[in-house]
């Protein structure tokens, strides 16, 4: 494939020569990346937040295409699930949108009682030079909630720069609140979004664990949880990119220390229960975590077996957000029989692709900020059965006649825990084995052919 | 009964899109067409997702992935190489640039950053065309709008007067589905006439499985038939909301192209004039085919009529959209109860009054530049039986435990959005089964005696 230029130091093949990879670029012009936007990154952090409002401060674009697409549920308020915006118009934009953002701030404070109200900047504020910040600070003084600028320019960065913006608003929450009662063995749970019930479950493992949850910060959130976060006595930080800093600001803060976990997969799953259980030093924990293991496994791994031995050896393709979740992927799919032939995330750090080079295949395809037409490329080179991604690459799988397993913010399946496990086996079972495929002229169909019916191709 | 919509400052659930996502869309319908925006790459990502979410079909909409530094000095050197990357990698006939409220804020002014390109870039270059869309005026579809108009001023007349014979028409659907120009298409051939018809999605947005991924999606317009748009006997434009600029206009006013502007076709009255219209441009009787097609679905609407009569609906959507089936609902017996639009052109209401002005008693409460929220918050007052639009209104159909039917974009709940066909008689056809079934599996559904006779 001619790559573009700019782009083949983001490309690596495992095997051959030493691992370089240069990442952390801002993308291409021209390239049709994948990737969003400052905001994007900040607004998936924070919208998990269900009794806070979320007011977008600009035009309505920014707001509009971020309305309740994210599976994140609560299982009380659902402020989040409202998009917001002051819909900026072309005079606030001559004149500035300050009025227009405190009057819109104290009708929605008012009409929805929020327990404190996040706003959010996007491109053009930054441009007209709103002082969001003190009209933030004034209405927090009058309505007696806490109303957090996040400065998410979408101009000013990729998502990872809105990974750090919505940690340095979280971080105006936490320490906020009163910390009497809570256990020594207490955590709070840090980048699980709630994806179809997600931390219910897992919040369910640690309590039979005999382990308090303080806060989910970024799944089923509530602003009192967060503002009490930092008496919990460990961070467990899941998702590499997205709530690292917080983890970090908390344990230089209020000497709470984290560490990384994945829910996904079984390995990455029981040992993520082990560490929280190790962490502890409590024989007790550490025993009902053995049995709690034992026992999702005894009725999980006859229910594989089935999957591992259909799927044996077909080949997957991974592109996902962060490419933390890449390993558990790779980790996860091998478990089932099948080769990772090419990984990809939109914002990985040179570390991770490291590691990830390191434990694939020789062969296997690594990618930073791949885009549209790379990615179908890649696809077609190394004959895929399975693509592992968002929306945004499922018509690409499709249209190449490949299977697709939809794993990022928008699906309604919990795929996380051990029961998450067998979720994911079957979906990507039903996608890989389905009949359909048989149509397709990429798996051998030949009828109806684009050489018998013709459509007119411009390019040709 | 309130019939002042209430005002609020903040919007929630917007009811409209921004306009650079409308003008990707009808850059999608011209044939070798790649669509770029002219600013940072979040906005071009988002909109990729919505749409694709529709469509079930790959977008690729370009960005210039401004930063920082080229929101503080200008946008314009990363405008060229992304051209320039675009032009390598799809060598598209046509990149249809339009701008995001970033550079339209900073100030860009791409038309002279185009001729500077035009100058400093050797070798091949594809048609550039411009459109200005900063979304804090209009909505997508103004973005729609005025992408056209600037392809149809850049391109139409280019080769001078063509000899197209007598039977070419130019028709300028607006924002229909895929299925809607497809059915366009096999009209006009019925007559037969050959019709250029622009933006044409049919198969870049509902595309076929093929052998091999088209970097760009094979159909749309050809630029050769908008060249030639000039020398056509006559357009029909379907809208009456967008201004005075239209694409009809222009060619009216530049080469004299008779321009006959009406509704969309949706429902048999309005349909009626289309094919009227078709006929006397073309100098051909209606078809034999679409005439029994109109016979059966005169045949439809007796057999159910009762099933539908005096039900109230609210009706929101892109505000041309909302004036074709506020005429199909009340040629039906629906009630049209709200008609909602988050777009301002400022003729809506007229509009409304004109085509059902003669089969409504009363006229439905009309309002523009509305929300979500807002339109909840009347439907509470309203009690509607029915809600007709996108499907973003089913949070308030749930809400109101009454059906939804699900018309033009977005579909993100069901599958085959791309499908849904609206206008014609075929389309009224089908929307009038699904509007008559939808009443019927609520009275069936809402009953414990579990009828399987209804
Ligand atoms: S900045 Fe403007 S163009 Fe971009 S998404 Fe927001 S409204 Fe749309
Ligand atoms: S305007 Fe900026 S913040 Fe909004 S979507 Fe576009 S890049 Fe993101």
């Amino acid at each position: 494939m001619e790559l573009l230029k700019d782009r083949e130091k983001q490309i690596y093949r495992t095997g051959k020569e030493p691992f370089a990879l240069s990442c952390d670029k801002d993308s291409l012009a021209g390239a049709v990346s994948q990737r969003a936007c400052v905001f994007c990154g900040s607004r998936v952090v924070l919208y998990p937040i269900a009794d806070a409002i979320h007011l977008v401060h600009g035009p309505i674009g920014c707001a509009v295409y971020t309305w309740d697409i994210r599976g994140a549920l609560s299982s009380g308020p659902e402020l989040h699930r409202l998009s917001f915006s002051t819909d900026l118009q072309e005079l606030d934009v001559i004149f500035g949108g300050e009025k227009k953002l405190k009057r819109a701030l104290f009708e929605l404070i008012e009409r929805h009682s929020p327990k404190a109200a996040f706003v959010y900047s996007t491109c053009i504020v930054g441009i007209i030079g709103d002082d969001v910040d003190a009209v933030c600070r004034e209405v927090a003084g009058k309505t007696n909630i806490p109303v957090i600028p996040v400065k998410s320019e979408g101009f000013m960065g990729n998502k990872r720069a809105g990974y750090t913006a919505a940690c340095n608003a979280m971080d105006q929450l936490i320490g906020t609140g009163d910390t009497t009662g809570i256990s020594p063995y207490s955590i709070n749970i840090l980048g699980d979004f709630n994806l179809a019930g997600e931390i219910w479950l897992i919040r369910e493992y640690f309590e039979r664990m005999g382990v308090e949850v303080v806060a989910n910060i970024t799944g089923d959130g509530r602003v009192a949880d967060l503002q009490r976060a930092h008496g919990a006595a460990l961070n467990v930080v899941q998702c590499s990119g997205a709530t690292m800093e917080l983890a970090q600001i908390m344990e230089d803060k209020y000497g709470v220390p984290f560490f990384h976990v994945s829910y996904f997969g079984i390995e990455d799953m029981a040992q993520a229960l082990y560490d929280v259980a190790e962490h502890f030093k409590n024989p007790e924990i550490m025993e009902k975590t053995r049995q709690l293991v034992k026992e999702e496994l005894e009725s999980l791994l006859p229910k594989l077996a089935f999957y591992k031995k259909a799927l044996q050896g077909k080949k997957a393709a991974i592109y996902v957000g962060g490419s933390f979740k890449a390993f558990s992927l790779v980790k996860t799919l091998r478990l089932i029989g099948m080769n990772v032939v090419m990984v990809g995330s939109q914002t990985g750090t040179e570390q991770e692709y490291r590691e990830l080079a390191e434990i694939t295949d020789p062969g296997t395809v690594i990618v930073d900020d791949a885009n549209a037409l790379e990615l179908t490329s890649f696809l077609e080179e190394q004959k895929v059965d399975l693509f592992v991604g968002g929306v945004k690459e499922r018509p690409i799988a499709f249209k190449l006649g490949v299977g697709f397993c939809d794993h990022n913010h928008e699906r309604k399946e919990i795929l996380a825990g051990f029961s998450g496990m067998l979720n994911f086996a079957q979906e990507v079972y039903a996608s890989v084995m389905s009949p359909v495929w048989r149509f397709t002229y990429q798996n051998g169909a030949s009828r109806g052919k684009k050489s018998d019916i013709t459509i007119a191709n411009p390019n040709e | 009964m309130s019939k002042n919509p209430p005002n609020y400052i903040s919007t929630t659930n917007a009811c409209k899109l921004c306009t650079p996502l409308g003008a990707s869309l009808a850059f999608k319908g011209i044939e070798g067409a790649v669509p770029y925006l002219h600013g940072s790459q979040g906005c071009a990502t988002y909109m990729r997702r919505y749409i694709i979410s529709h469509y079930n079909e790959p977008i690729d909409i370009a960005s210039s992935s401004l930063s920082e530094k080229h929101a503080i000095y200008g946008g314009g050197a990363n405008l060229k190489l992304g051209l320039m990357n675009v032009t390598q990698k799809y060598r598209p006939q046509l990149i249809g640039i339009a701008t995001t409220c970033l550079t339209e804020t900073i100030g860009d002014d791409v038309k002279s950053l185009l001729c500077e390109y035009d100058k400093e870039v050797e070798g091949e270059k594809p048609i550039m065309i411009h459109v200005s869309t900063p979304s804090y005026s209009g909505t997508h579809m103004e973005g729609f709008h005025n992408a056209v108009t600037s392809v149809v001023k850049a391109l139409a007349g280019r080769d001078g007067e063509q000899d197209m014979g007598s039977g070419v028409i130019n028709i300028l659907p607006g924002f229909v589905s895929p299925a809607d120009i497809r059915y366009l298409k096999e009209i006009a051939a019925d007559f037969p006439l050959k019709a250029t018809i622009l933006p044409d999605i049919s198969d870049t947005m509902d595309g076929a499985a093929a052998e091999f991924y088209e970097k760009i999606q094979p159909g749309g317009t050809p630029i050769s038939a908008i060249a030639a748009m000039n020398s056509s006997v006559g357009s029909i434009e379907f809208g009456h909301t967008m201004g005075k600029d239209s694409s009809g206009v222009l060619l009216a006013e530049k080469f004299g192209v008779e321009n006959t502007r009406m509704p969309i076709p949706m429902g048999i009255s309005a349909t009626d004039t289309f094919f009227d219209c078709l006929s006397r441009l073309s100098g051909l009787p209606i078809p034999e085919k679409h005439q029994a097609e109109r016979g059966r679905l005169v045949d439809a609407y007796v057999d159910s009529h009762k099933y539908i009569y005096g039900k109230k609906a609210i009706v929101y959507g892109e505000e041309d959209l909302v004036v074709g089936l506020t005429a199909f609902l009340a040629e039906i017996g629906v009630m049209p109860v709200l008609c909602a639009s988050g777009g301002k052109s400022g003729k809506l209401a007229e509009m409304i009054q004109q085509v059902t002005a003669d089969v409504l008693p009363e006229q439905p409460q009309v309002h523009e530049g509305m929300d979500f929220y807002e339109i909840s918050e009347m439907a509470e007052e309203l009690a509607p039986d029915l809600l007709v639009g996108h499907s973003k209104g089913y949070p308030l159909a749930q809400k109101l435990s009454i059906p939804i039917i699900r018309v033009g974009f977005p579909i993100h709940d069901r599958m085959g959005g791309q499908r849904i066909l609206h206008i014609g008689y075929r389309g009224a056809q089908q929307l009038f089964d699904v509007v008559v079934n939808a009443c019927i599996a609520k009275k069936q559904s809402d009953s414990p005696v579990g009828y399987s006779y209804m």
